[in-house]
């Protein structure tokens, strides 16, 4: 399946002013979790101080996303037998032999061994962001019309217009969206929209120093993760795996997709999100027989007996 | 699933943030839904009394209404942004709409009703609201479906019978109260009638949930629901056997119903909190959907590419240019 691209809104409805859609593609392989993405969007967005305090939850003192974490990173501790790298790549060895700490040192090189493995023990690290859904399910929810897609294709929340109803906290069926304490908005990350305007990549990518975090044309962005999938499977990470990457998923795919190594709920994700948006037709069609019903037995318990 | 499934134990998704406000919302909105149709009806079968009294039972649940939305708002000012536009995709917009042209009708009918003023525009007004109040009813339950919570989304097709049995309920049980037992025979019907459907519908909704319905069985929404089945079982036999001889009775009665009502929109709304708030609610349904083959998942292990290309995909070699530079 390819990636979707079009959304209901974008590009159409910006006619020439449509811009490439953009997006993010996260490969948690490299990701070192040093939180400078975290670091660097609330710097750059002026985002409030969340503290958890220590958690106890590995390394993560931000624990997930809401109001005043945009860029979440996780920290998994999964104990595992330390994995050689057996099924590298030929051109990557480049024909030397097969001597187990060369092989690493090649793979940790070439970037198919990942930085999060070392004996009986691996570290899952992964820096988690809104999706901006293909099919935004916040989106459609919102009333006020303050969530809206860009010329980019991203999804932004305008804080001028939100007024706090809360109806797309719970339709995001990743959990992003939360209400900021004392202001009663909600906030999510907004793909650095005023950055884009810019030229300029979003403040997490810039920051990232692994490239983990990757900026760019969603179409160009696919073609590279599918690379890199390939590279990996083939060193042997089998349980590689692209996450909301095509258009048949329950989003439609989205704009910021991920490379994990692990299956998605590990990591807090859900293994199948759906756009609730898919089943609304259904849930008018109930809400209109049961209003019909209403109507029915209204009549009946008032014409149905004596006055 | 083990504990190991999910991250830290951490929901997958956000609770809503919605407050007291919102059951309180959902009974009012149904109270004065019914009571729009209970009241119209009753006018065209005669029966000016009971008719008074349920657009008085409308009127008071039309006008607190927005009372409660206005108050759950994280900006209250801004409440009138809920008619910047109409969207069929939110049922949060279209009731928006229904709930102000319901609130403008029922107010002029029952101004008529009481008063006799207005007698021209009421004519429109009467069966207006008494047509608004249908969906008004129902619409709520179509806005909790319609998001990603696992015990409200997956109830999508009962849960507006639901609440419209609620709806009536209530508008049968308030106007029980208001109405004196000799012209009190209709509501009487509905409240009775209702309450059954009350019951009944939300079992149904718990067995079709299956694996979904269990938030229903344990903490809040498990001692809500039997508070809503004790008040409704008590309020409906009170009802039946003394309603009709004696005032008292049948304003105990009533009040019992509508707090049965209120209870019931309660057990619902916490139920919703329960699902989002455990991981396992979320990821296991989803989980057993992809290893059944029903549900492809949004992971996929193949590359779509055969040839590996270095210079492709490995961000330790090829850092990305940026876009537009
Ligand atoms: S991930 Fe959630 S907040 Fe982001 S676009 Fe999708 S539905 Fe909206």
């Amino acid at each position: 399946m390819s990636p979707q691209l079009e959304t209901v809104a974008w590009p159409a409805s910006y006619g020439e002013h449509a811009q490439p859609r953009m997006g993010f593609f996260t490969d948690t392989s490299v990701c070192i979790g040093c939180k400078a993405c975290e670091v660097a969007c609330k710097e750059w967005n002026q985002i409030p101080m969340s503290m958890q305090g220590f958690t106890g939850k590995s390394y993560d003192n931000t624990i997930d996303l809401g109001a005043d974490t945009w860029r979440h990173v996780a920290f998994i501790e999964q104990k595992a037998p330390a994995r050689v790298v057996e099924k590298l790549p030929t051109d990557v060895t480049d024909g030397a032999s097969l001597v187990d700490c060369a092989a690493r040192a090649q793979a940790v090189e070439g970037g198919v061994q990942t930085y999060q493995e070392s004996d009986g023990f691996r570290w899952l690290m992964a820096s988690d962001v809104c999706k901006h859904c293909t099919h935004a399910a916040c989106l459609d929810a919102c009333p006020t019309g303050a969530l809206f897609r860009t010329e980019y294709g991203t999804v932004v929340v305008q804080e001028d217009v939100c007024n706090g109803c809360g109806y797309c906290v719970p339709a995001c069926p990743f959990g992003v969206l939360d209400q900021r304490e004392g202001d009663g908005r909600v906030w999510k990350c907004t793909l650095c929209y005023d950055r884009l305007k810019d030229d300029k990549e979003p403040a997490c990518a810039q920051a990232c120093p692994t490239n983990s975090i990757q900026f760019g044309e969603l179409s160009e962005l696919h073609e590279r993760a599918e690379h890199r999938l390939a590279r990996l499977q083939q060193a042997g990470q089998d349980k590689a795996q692209l996450y909301l990457a095509d258009g048949d998923d329950g989003i439609g795919g989205a704009g910021a997709f991920f490379l994990l190594l692990d299956e998605p709920e590990v990591y807090g994700l859900p293994p199948d999100p759906v756009d609730t948006r898919r089943d609304l037709g259904e849930i008018w069609a109930a809400a209109g027989a049961a209003a019909v019903a209403l109507g029915i037995g209204l009549a009946a318990a008032v014409f149905g007996g004596q006055r | 699933m083990s504990e190991s499934t999910s991250y830290h134990g951490q929901p997958l998704i956000k609770e809503p943030i919605w407050t007291w406000e919102i059951p309180c919302y959902f009974f009012t909105g149904g109270l004065a839904g019914g009571s729009a149709g209970l009241a119209y009806l009753s006018q065209l079968r005669g029966n000016e009394v009971l008719a008074r009294r349920a657009w008085t039972g409308a009127t008071v649940g039309i006008g607190m209404s927005p009372l409660f939305l206005i108050s759950d708002l994280g900006r209250p000012m801004r409440f009138l942004n809920m008619l910047r536009m109409f969207k069929v995709s939110s049922p949060m917009s279209v009731g928006s709409w229904i709930l102000s042209a319901s609130g403008a009708s029922t107010t002029l009918a029952a101004l008529n009703a009481w008063t006799g003023r207005f007698p021209r525009s009421a004519r429109f007004a009467r069966p207006a609201a008494a047509l608004l109040g249908l969906p008004l009813s129902t619409y709520t339950a179509a806005l909790v479906a319609n998001t990603a919570v696992p015990v409200w989304h997956e109830a999508r097709r009962m849960l507006p019978f639901v609440f419209g049995s609620g709806a009536a309920l209530s508008a049968g049980a308030a106007a029980v109260i208001a109405t004196p037992p000799e012209h009190a025979a209709p509501a009487r019907r509905l409240a009775l009638a209702s309450a059954a459907l009350e019951l009944a519908s939300n079992e149904v909704m718990k067995k079709q949930l299956g694996e979904h319905g269990e938030p229903y069985q344990r903490g809040a929404p498990s001692k809500f629901s039997h508070l809503t089945q004790a008040l409704i079982v008590s309020g409906a036999g009170l009802l039946l056997r003394r309603g009709q001889s004696s005032r008292g009775a049948a304003i105990a009665a009533g009040s019992m119903l509508c707090a049965g009502a209120l209870s019931a929109r309660w057990t619902v709304f916490k139920a919703g909190f329960q699902s989002a708030s455990d991981p396992k609610y979320v990821v296991e349904p989803q989980r057993r959907m992809i290893e059944r083959g029903e549900r492809r998942g949004a992971s996929r292990r193949v590359s779509q590419v055969r040839e590996v290309q270095l210079d492709k995909g490995s961000p330790a070699t090829a850092p990305l240019p940026l876009s537009g530079s």
